[in-house]
């Protein structure tokens, strides 16, 4: 088992694996993306109090989600690096950080959308919201850090130092709304309770839930493969390839 | 412990043999204390209501300006490598920096309140808690701040991104000191508070050194 993990390790074994994994993973995240977001459009039942406004949840709950997750697995990445220097993990974490920026932008932005219908404001200081934004600049301070240490031989553990230092900021985010009664809704999804909503609105959630992540995971391999041939690039095995492109 | 003392010592006499390090942050703490008055207008009950804001935002401007300079001068002559290098803990001597920081800067900025309390109007239970808080809270950011400062050490325009890898860590401090200063000026009990901000500054106390001497480990190419 442990055996399979360090093999991964190899940038050359990991190409090989992640290029029979690509495609297939890109088509169905797109499917369920799709299919999905088609669900949500146009089969679910408005919701009694906001109407329509609701279906922007199915785009903005999953992004919230992956966000959270996104930093995690990019301080897992940063862990294993930083134990075993595993270089490909300093690579993931180099490559999760602009997606994971990205998506937090996306929460925050489609938050912001639905927020207006319903709350009347587009933003408010409350504690999910504001330790989202945390979260965002948290992602920007590692892009920051790894652009200004681009030609230093330490950027990697420098980045990787960062990313753990701020994943204390996780918890905060994820029990922000029970910590704290404000604004924003607590979580309708929890890992041991039944949702709070009927299974015609949460059933479409899940399947853009898993979308977001297999999408993300898909985009990820993607931007690490793209790495691993710029760094490899004057490899035997790389050459190999382009050659049969 | 012997590093320790060493550490602390040779800090602060270096520092005062260059007092200007020191007092810049300070003089700008009150420079810019002084222009909410002239931007906001200079009716006192309306800078009352904001003054701790305004006292926070500028001691973490003041402090963050200060940070830049925790390990760079170190850094540029050698002496941070020589200490990693020997036997020495570098916890211990990371504890040691931010600590000779804080007696530089953190209790500085405490002891400046009582004026900056008069340039904004703050009452007697205002000027209270804000002191408080900002002793409560002033060690944890110069620990924070340790962090980016050991990260960006060996970058030649490391001090603006100091603040950029720091900042995010700083709002749940700033945000439970905020709340505790607006509890205490309606009256309710601050204890809470102090008990959340004395946890964090332990915690901190115990992690945050870990952090920053891998930091300095990666700067010194070890």
């Amino acid at each position: 088992m442990f055996k399979w993990f360090h093999r991964l390790g190899s940038p050359k074994i990991f190409f090989e694996m992640s290029g029979r994994w690509q495609v297939p993973l890109l088509w169905l995240s797109v499917v369920m993306l799709t299919g999905g977001a088609a669900w949500a459009l146009l089969f679910v039942p408005p919701d009694y109090q906001q109407g329509n406004s609701v279906r922007i949840m199915y785009i903005h709950v999953p992004a919230a989600i992956l966000a959270q997750s996104g930093y995690v697995m990019m301080s897992g990445a940063a862990a294993v690096f930083l134990i075993w220097r595993i270089k490909l993990a300093d690579v993931a974490v180099k490559c999760i950080a602009p997606l994971g920026a990205s998506i937090t932008f996306i929460a925050l932005l489609t938050g912001a959308i639905w927020g207006k219908p319903t709350w009347g404001t587009w933003w408010v200081w409350d504690a999910r919201l504001t330790s989202t934004l945390v979260l965002f600049f948290l992602y920007i301070g590692v892009i920051a850090l790894r652009s200004a240490m681009e030609r230093h031989a330490g950027a990697g553990r420098a980045c990787a130092i960062l990313a753990l230092v701020g994943v204390v900021n996780l918890p905060v985010i994820k029990f922000s709304v029970e910590w704290w009664y404000t604004l924003h809704q607590p979580a309708s999804f929890s890992l041991t309770e039944k949702p709070t909503m009927p299974v015609e609105m949460w059933l479409p959630l899940l399947v853009m839930v898993v979308a977001y992540y297999l999408f993300f995971f898909a985009i990820w391999i993607m931007r690490i493969r793209n790495e691993i041939l710029l760094t490899e690039k004057n490899t035997d095995w790389v050459k190999q390839w382009l050659a049969t492109r | 412990m012997n590093l320790f003392i060493a550490s602390v010592q040779r800090d602060l006499l270096v520092h005062f043999r260059h007092p200007s390090e020191v007092l810049n942050p300070l003089i700008f703490f009150v420079v810019v204390i002084s222009l909410f008055p002239l931007g906001i207008g200079p009716e006192p009950g309306q800078l009352k209501e904001i003054a701790p804001g305004i006292v926070w935002v500028a001691a973490l401007l003041a402090t963050l300006m200060s940070m830049d300079s925790m390990f760079r001068s170190d850094f540029e002559d050698g002496s941070l490598e020589q200490v990693v290098l020997s036997e020495q803990s570098t916890f211990i001597f990371v504890l040691a920096k931010v600590a000779s920081h804080w007696l530089l800067s953190g209790l500085p900025l405490v002891l400046l309140m009582p004026l900056a309390a008069l340039l904004l109007f703050l009452d007697e239970a205002g000027i209270w808690a804000l002191t408080l808080s900002l002793l409560l809270v002033s060690p944890t950011l110069s620990l924070l701040g340790g962090i980016g400062a050991a990260l960006t050490v060996g970058l030649p325009r490391g001090g603006l991104l100091v603040t950029i890898l720091v900042m995010p860590l700083y709002v749940p401090v700033l945000v439970l000191a905020t709340a505790m200063v607006q509890a205490a000026e309606a009256g309710s009990d601050t204890i809470g508070y102090i008990y959340w901000l004395l946890a964090i500054l332990f915690g901190a106390v115990c992690l945050a050194p870990i952090a920053t001497a891998a930091a300095v480990n990666v700067a010194t190419d070890q």
